[in-house]
């Protein structure tokens, strides 16, 4: 396996955000009633984790160690203030609806330990890529969260997905339960903990049934300390 | 003395630290300077936008955002946006606050002179998504339920969902948020009634008119 391969296996898979790292559970919980929201909350994540990780890729040389945390921090900051007033002026449509989504990618800290383990050793392609693979894995995990909240907790599945993506994906909009009364608990956040328990676990026995869980490799290894132990 | 060496200076690192706030404020000066302007206009298109569908356009005949009037009410005054036909005052809009199940809602709502609703949008809320989200219009028809009711139709005691004796219809899994949402709407006609001659008064044309970046001339 190449090294541009690892780097996507790593943010997908073996190292993700979410099933590998538990980081970043204050925007995941927040979001995650419904499939669209975690799609939108996860592309603009995507978005403002691949400009930290090039901006601090970009800077590392000039950063010392002592300072690099206040340093990341300011960066990151930044990014995501400018990213949530460009997009109000020229994408104000989107922003109305991903609005609320984006203040909020402050309090996520995959960004900072993305930052901190991997952009800050490595040259900006690789460590532009690792942010779109982080990116690319927050959103599929938040999508299969939301989903199966939203399917167990309200019947439907990526209700009002053409508000975020234009009428043109107006046919994503299901109701995959007919008549049904809904599960309050699994909408409300304790059933984001719940769900995300379960898959968790579910995680845990696929890795099992495929053999020996891989172990996070040594690029990643910041953001395996960072993290709780979980293999 | 290369950067190696340099990097270990506190000096180095002190400058650093403030050279990057330096930077990211004008970074964020510059972005806002760039975007201010846009974000303006396009928050005044989208108050136009909702004034359009609570106030429609076969009620009034001038820029509502020209004509505003202020009225006080507790601590913060509303800003109440006039639609005339013929120069003459024939429906007001305005938006009234209140406090639903996840935080504060905002509702714009359009009243002709008589005192009857002519449409009602929420404006922002913090309510649960998938439940008690269904007061915006872009999600349910709920709020137009609002349309053409008054003080007395229904009667005070029906103003409220059914599950508290009222004739809205609340939401599964969710009674608080609309509760609220009707509580809001009440309040905004009984603000109507009681400040309906201040609402309609007609100003002569040399008073200075509020607008939207003037609120208070």
């Amino acid at each position: 396996m190449n090294r541009w391969q690892q780097i996507f296996r790593d943010g997908l898979w073996t190292n993700n955000v979410v099933f590998a790292q538990l980081l970043a559970l204050c925007p995941l919980l927040a979001v995650t009633g419904t499939a669209t929201n975690g799609l939108g909350m996860g592309l603009a994540t995507t978005v403002v984790v691949v400009l930290s990780n090039l901006a601090v890729s970009l800077a590392r040389r000039l950063i010392p160690g002592e300072v690099r945390i206040p340093v990341f921090v300011l960066l990151i900051a930044t990014i995501v203030t400018l990213v949530d007033m460009t997009m109000n002026a020229f994408l104000h449509d989107l922003h109305r609806v991903l609005g609320l989504f984006i203040p909020l990618i402050v309090t996520n800290c995959a960004i900072l330990g993305r930052a901190e383990a991997f952009a800050s050793r490595q040259a900006p392609l690789p460590a532009l890529l690792d942010g779109l693979a982080t990116g690319l894995g927050f959103t599929w995990a938040l999508v299969l969260l939301g989903a199966l909240r939203e399917i167990l907790g309200a019947g439907t599945l990526f209700a009002h997905a053409s508000l975020l993506l234009g009428d043109a994906f107006g046919f994503l909009e299901l109701v995959v339960i007919p008549d049904y009364d809904g599960f309050l608990l699994l909408v409300l956040p304790p059933g984001g903990f719940l769900v995300l328990g379960f898959m968790l676990a579910g995680k845990r026995v696929l890795e099992a049934r495929m053999g020996r869980a891989p172990t996070p490799d040594g690029a990643g290894c910041g953001g395996c300390a960072m993290a709780p132990a979980t293999t | 003395m290369n950067l190696e060496t340099l990097r270990q200076r506190m000096l180095y690192q002190t400058l650093l630290l403030g050279g990057a706030a330096l930077l990211v404020s004008a970074l964020l000066g510059l972005g806002n300077h760039g975007t201010a302007g846009l974000i303006a206009e396009r928050n005044a298109g989208d108050l136009r936008d909702s004034l359009s569908e609570v106030l429609p356009a076969r009620h009034h005949d001038n820029d509502l955002l020209a004509d505003t009037v202020t009225v006080p009410r507790d601590d913060e005054p509303v800003l109440a946006y006039r639609g005339r036909l013929e120069g003459r005052v024939n429906a007001v809009a305005f938006a009234m606050d209140g406090v639903g199940y996840g935080g504060p809602i905002r509702v714009l709502l359009g009243v002709d002179r008589t005192g009857r609703v002519l449409g009602v949008r929420v404006l922002s809320h913090s309510e649960t998504p998938g439940l008690g989200d269904g007061i915006e219009r872009a999600k349910s028809d709920w709020v137009l339920d609002f349309d053409d009711k008054r003080l007395g139709n229904p009667p005070p005691g029906d103003w409220t969902v059914q599950k508290d004796g009222g004739v809205f219809d609340q939401f599964t899994g969710a009674t608080i948020t609309p509760r609220a949402t009707v509580a809001i709407v009440r309040d905004g006609l009984e603000f109507f009634a009681a400040h309906r001659a201040r609402l309609l008064h007609e100003f002569p044309p040399e008073t200075p008119i509020a607008t939207l970046e003037h609120p208070h001339p």
